[in-house]
């Protein structure tokens, strides 16, 4: 797969701060890469270096092939940037917006008027074209960014918290969205929700005080936590003990442990060796000795928790 | 060349409409006419002098433009820091160079807009007597490039803040060092200590003596040369200011 975005050692210092720490990406063509990070890890910043709104102080950044150094403008034309907060004239009417980018975009006549047309229809931006981008809500605020981000359908987008602050309807269009245009683009999505990252990244990296602490699928860091994979079931009091005794001796459990205790019936949780599947096993031994369950589940890892472990330090707790 | 023409023009273009987009430009404009006006009335009593020229008119344009243009330049470079769109801006495929000229530019024909609408002093004087219609032109010449400077000056330091009111502020305290170098009052200040040719330096810098010498039809090659160069100078200052403050 092509690579179309490359950033190499960045490193970015605000007076005595380090900012970005040596950072290093690549993103491919149909990889949507979701960049985590508590608040004030560099996220935005790396973005805008990535984007040449900002000069790292060491490290380079390559779109399609362009340096963002030495030929920005070449870089910047095969590159859409939502900046956080979607920023945009609020003087403007969406329609003067989104008709000035295009004009910038270096597109004219019909060719300007069916760009614009196909960006408001993917945005989802109908209705509103004649409103003052100020007066328009938060939601569709966004969408003017998202729109003029899209218009000259360009092979990298990178989008700093596309979804922050909208509503779960508007989080759900922004996210199909992305998925739609995956496929022939490479896409950075910023964000701190960690649902968005299992709904349309391909890939994860995870930053923290400027350096990256973990790059992988959603799945790969779920495999962090020491629980993923683990199969959960209830059994009556009475069962408890006879559970655990059969569970145990099946060959890929490690180790049977009591979570909960309530009103008649226990909840035991048996964690797998190795992040092998265990579920089927340990339904055909339960079967097996005859102990009915109310309840049976394969536990899957948080997201949330490896953020916290991997940015924070802190050891899990078995919640 | 010509693409950069272009993007300066798409900017320019925006730039303009934005000072139509809110009461801004309606408030300068009828304001800059009054002012002009009531200044060559009241104050430099055209009527009273009895002779057929504009000069009262544009006697009083140093000291209207050094609080009206720095109103224009605040907002170019602190209201797009402010709101973060310089962000979206700068990283359009447009160079810093095009975004500042193309700002400059309509800026720059928003003043020439407000000059060109006092054009009924310029037919009053016609229809009172028998002015000298050359040097009117050459002192609307000298008058907008007097702006240009201003607006420069201005435009660098928005450039410096987000904050418009110190933007202002700042542009209308430095204009006004300009506008004042030439005087006595400087000069004297200056020739107590100063060698002659620092005294000489200020005073070659002054809005007022060169303006007054295009407003009296005196074209000179070197007053054309100043305001041109000192709008040059502030641009690329200005260029400066955008590189290393866009972010902060």
């Amino acid at each position: 797969m092509t690579v179309l975005v490359e950033a190499s050692g960045l490193r970015k210092t605000f007076g005595p701060i380090v900012a970005v720490n040596g950072i290093s990406l690549t993103v491919r063509k149909g990889e949507v890469l979701g960049f985590l990070g508590p608040n004030g890890a560099g996220k935005s910043t790396t973005m805008k270096m990535i984007t040449g709104f900002l000069e790292p102080d060491a490290g380079t950044s390559v779109i399609c092939g362009h340096s963002v150094e030495n030929a920005p403008k070449l870089a910047k034309s095969k590159l859409g940037y939502l900046p956080e907060g979607a920023p945009a004239y609020g003087e403007m009417t969406a329609e003067a917006f989104l008709s000035f980018i295009a004009e910038i975009r270096g597109y004219s006549g019909a060719e300007r008027a069916a760009r614009i047309a196909t960006a408001v229809d993917k945005a989802g931006l109908k209705g509103v074209m004649g409103q003052r981008v100020e007066t328009l809500s938060k939601g569709y605020k966004r969408r003017v960014g998202i729109a003029q981000s899209i218009l000259h359908d360009p092979p990298v987008l990178i989008m700093d918290e596309p979804t922050d602050g909208l509503d779960p309807n508007q989080k759900h269009h922004v996210r199909n969205l992305i998925r739609d245009m995956a496929s022939d683009k490479a896409i950075i999505v910023s964000t701190h929700i960690l649902e968005e990252v299992e709904a349309v990244c391909t890939r994860a990296v995870v930053i923290n005080k400027g350096r990256i602490v973990a790059d992988g699928t959603a799945e790969d860091l779920m495999r962090r936590v020491p629980y993923h994979g683990a199969v959960s079931i209830r059994v009556p009091d009475a069962k408890v003990d006879a559970a655990k005794a059969a569970l145990g001796t099946i060959a890929g459990v490690a180790g049977v442990e009591v979570i909960a205790q309530a009103s008649g019936s226990t909840q035991l949780r048996a964690l797998p060796k190795s992040g092998a599947p265990i579920a089927a096993d340990v339904a055909a031994r339960l079967r097996e000795k005859s102990i009915a369950t109310d309840e049976l589940f394969v536990e899957r890892g948080k997201l949330d928790d490896v953020f916290r472990q991997i940015t924070t330090g802190e050891t899990l707790t078995h919640a | 060349m010509h693409e950069a023409l272009t993007n300066i023009w798409i900017i320019a273009k925006r730039e303009f409409a934005a000072y139509f987009a809110t009461p801004l430009a309606g408030v300068f404009l009828t304001i800059f006419i009054a002012l002009t006006g009531a200044f060559a009335f009241y104050i430099g009593d055209f009527f009273e002098r009895g002779q057929a020229d504009l000069f009262p008119f544009f006697a009083y344009h140093p000291w209207l433009y050094l609080i009206l243009v720095p109103a224009v330049a605040m907002r170019l470079w602190a209201e797009e820091r402010k709101n973060g769109t310089i962000e979206l801006l700068m990283t359009l495929p447009v160079s810093p160079a095009e975004a500042i000229l193309g700002k400059f530019a309509a800026a720059w024909a928003f003043v020439g807009l407000a000059l060109v609408l006092t054009f009924p002093m310029w037919i009053t004087v016609n229809v009172l007597g028998d002015p000298d219609n050359g040097v009117i032109l050459t002192s609307y010449v000298g008058s907008f490039l007097m702006a240009g400077a201003f607006l420069a000056i201005g435009s660098f330091i928005s450039a410096l803040t987000k904050n418009q009111v110190i933007a202002f502020i700042l542009a209308a305290t430095i204009c006004f060092l300009f506008v004042m170098s030439g005087l006595e009052l400087v000069q004297n200040a200056l020739r107590a200590w100063a060698p002659e040719f620092v005294s000489s330096a200020v005073s070659a810098m002054s809005f007022l003596s060169h303006f007054e010498q295009i407003s009296r039809g005196v074209v000179s090659l070197q007053s054309i040369v100043f305001f041109l160069s000192l709008i040059a100078f502030a641009l690329f200052a200005n260029v400066i200011a955008v590189d290393q403050k866009k972010a902060a």
